[in-house]
């Protein structure tokens, strides 16, 4: 019993559904309103491929699939109800490495057994079409699996997010890459298991030789890389497979991972050869030589005074970063918004790119809080009102307000696209301490302008003392 | 199927992602990788096959190990989508 259900038109009908059940899930994501019904396309989409397949192939043993199927479904619904919103970076990277590993298992899978994919001729020659997608599938997802493995580890603390160089990298990279493909090709003339374990193992080692030099500050454009990989993976075992589900799937998944990781990019004035060649944030001789400037006068500022100022305004914009997310201050930040409000204030977030550790990461974190997504603007839409605006509220970002980025042609963030804070009639910046930087080394000019009060602190505590002030202020 | 008929499909299907990807707004970029996650997970397709067909032991066990993880992204994917689009609210009022 080895070969694949024939040319059904009806089974090939039922894939091409699945595909453009996930077009529509995607296309739901267009807005938050539609967005729901958008998720539960690509669960029937999903249910329509698996339920498709199992009805097409007489199964050896029902009871093993369905038993995998139920581990898998435990292990997933565990990891997503319990995950904390600020993880998500990892989850997504966990989740990446495992469609990679997947990718990597049944393109052996084909390969050791490849009359059971319809792919190799009565000799039990693979087909030599089927040995280029399945030399393609198998590189792609071990690279997807071992860099999103080294990606996870970097996110998760579990590796230090410095970047790690090796003497020659660019040289030992090219060199293995070159050697895939190589072996690629030569795979086309000798399908002997030598030349497919090679390309499997040198494919292994270069994921995790790309991502290992790449810093923590870049690992939102890794993560939208590792979503596009593994997107270009299930294309490749859609080619092998003939599946128009896994096509359109893979091409919809690659599609997105490229257009974030250039969203990205974009976002940080960085281009993606630079990313992938990795290395920034290595050199941290400028971040250190900051220290020995000149102090500069900057006025400090207490809980009353913000909640003073804030309630007294009639425009207030809140610029959340990442810092603001490590403190856990989003249910407090909220509470201080919903104080404001009542007391007649116009409130509103505004959100840079890469205020979070993935792409519309601030986002999520906000609507964990309760707070509402039309009060919370991008970037394009909200900069030029900070000129009308009483007050900016900064808390837990930094670089991503720095006028420098317009102004500095010297500054290692030069041309990124900031939130022009400094125009606001009042910045309260909540930091920390006057010592650190943020993630480029840079100083902010932002600290030590007329109108800028420096609230320094903890974020959540800073946050809770403002509530408390509004709250005594107030009736 | 023969190879251009199936790379048709996939080159349209690149011109629709595209278009479709940046029609997606901004704030739903994470649901986006996450739901993405759960559907490329679609290889469960290849892993039932090769865990289904006689003939090789070791083929078949790939394919089980493969339906277990491609079931943990289908099933976490979609759940953690869920979870978080439905914390996104409107103002009410």
């Amino acid at each position: 019993m080895h070969d694949v259900a024939p040319i059904n038109p009806w089974v090939a009908l039922a894939y091409l559904v699945a595909g453009v059940f996930f077009i529509l899930a995607l296309r739901g994501l267009s807005s938050p309103a539609s967005s729901r019904r958008g998720n539960r396309f690509g669960m029937a989409g999903m249910g329509i491929a698996v339920v498709t397949t199992l009805v097409t192939h007489e199964l050896a043993n029902p009871i093993e699939v369905i038993g995998a199927i139920a581990i898998g479904a435990v292990i997933g619904l565990v990891m997503a109800r319990k995950i904390a919103m600020t993880a998500m970076p990892q989850l997504v990277a966990a989740f990446h490495s495992l469609v990679g590993l997947a990718a990597v298992a049944v393109a052996a899978a084909a390969y050791l057994n490849p009359g059971a994919f319809g792919i190799a001729d009565e000799a039990g020659q693979i087909f030599t079409v089927s040995r280029i997608e399945m030399g393609l599938g198998i590189a792609i997802g071990a690279i997807t699996f071992s860099g999103s493995v080294i990606a996870f580890l970097k996110l998760n603390g579990n590796m230090s997010g410095a970047p790690i160089i090796l003497p020659l990298r660019h040289l030992i990279n090219l060199g293995t890459l070159a050697a895939i493909l190589g072996l690629i090709g030569y795979f086309l003339t000798d399908q002997s298991p030598a030349v497919f374990w090679t390309i499997t193992a040198l494919s292994f080692l270069i994921g995790f030789l790309l991502i290992i030099p790449i810093g923590g500050a870049d690992m939102p454009v890794v993560v939208s890389m590792l979503n596009s990989y593994s997107g270009w993976a299930a294309a490749a075992m859609g080619f092998t497979l003939h599946n128009t589900a896994m096509i359109i799937t893979g091409a919809l998944v690659g599609s997105s991972g490229a257009i974030l990781s250039y969203i990205m990019c974009r976002a940080m004035n960085r281009s993606f050869i630079s990313v992938i060649a990795g290395g920034f944030g290595a050199d941290d001789s400028g971040g250190a030589g900051g220290g020995a400037k000149e102090q500069r006068p900057w006025k400090p500022g207490s809980a009353d005074d913000a909640a003073f100022l804030m309630s007294q305004a009639e425009n207030v914009i809140i610029v959340p970063g990442y810092g603001m997310a490590v403190a856990q201050a989003q249910h407090a930040l909220r509470e201080m918004a919903d104080l404001l409000k009542k007391e007649g204030v116009n409130v509103k977030y505004a959100i840079h790119p890469v205020a979070g550790r993935m792409p519309g990461h601030m986002n999520v974190l906000l609507a964990e809080a309760n707070v509402p997504y039309d009060e919370v603007f991008e970037l394009e839409d909200i900069n030029n009102e900070f000129a009308q605006c009483d007050v900016a509220f900064v808390i837990g970002a930094n670089d991503v307000t720095n006028p420098a980025a317009k102004t500095d042609k010297s500054s290692p963030i030069y041309g990124m696209p900031v939130l022009d804070v400094e125009k606001a009639k009042t910045v309260l910046f909540v930091k920390r301490s006057m010592g650190g930087v943020g993630y480029a080394g840079v100083d902010n000019d932002v600290f030590y302008m007329d109108q800028t009060m420096m609230l320094l602190g903890d974020a959540k505590k800073m946050a809770d003392d403002i509530v408390k002030a509004l709250n005594g202020s107030g009736h | 199927m023969d190879f251009i008929a199936i790379f048709s499909i996939f080159v349209l299907a690149c011109f629709v992602g595209y278009f479709v990807v940046w029609s997606v707004t901004p704030a739903l970029h994470t649901p986006l990788m996450s739901v993405t996650n759960a559907i490329s997970s679609v290889i469960i397709v290849g892993a039932l096959i090769a865990s289904a067909a006689a003939g090789s032991p070791v083929s078949k066990w790939l394919g089980l190990a493969a339906v277990v993880m491609a079931s943990i992204n289908i099933f976490g994917g979609f759940a953690v989508t869920e979870r978080m689009l439905a914390m996104y609210k409107k103002k009410e009022r």
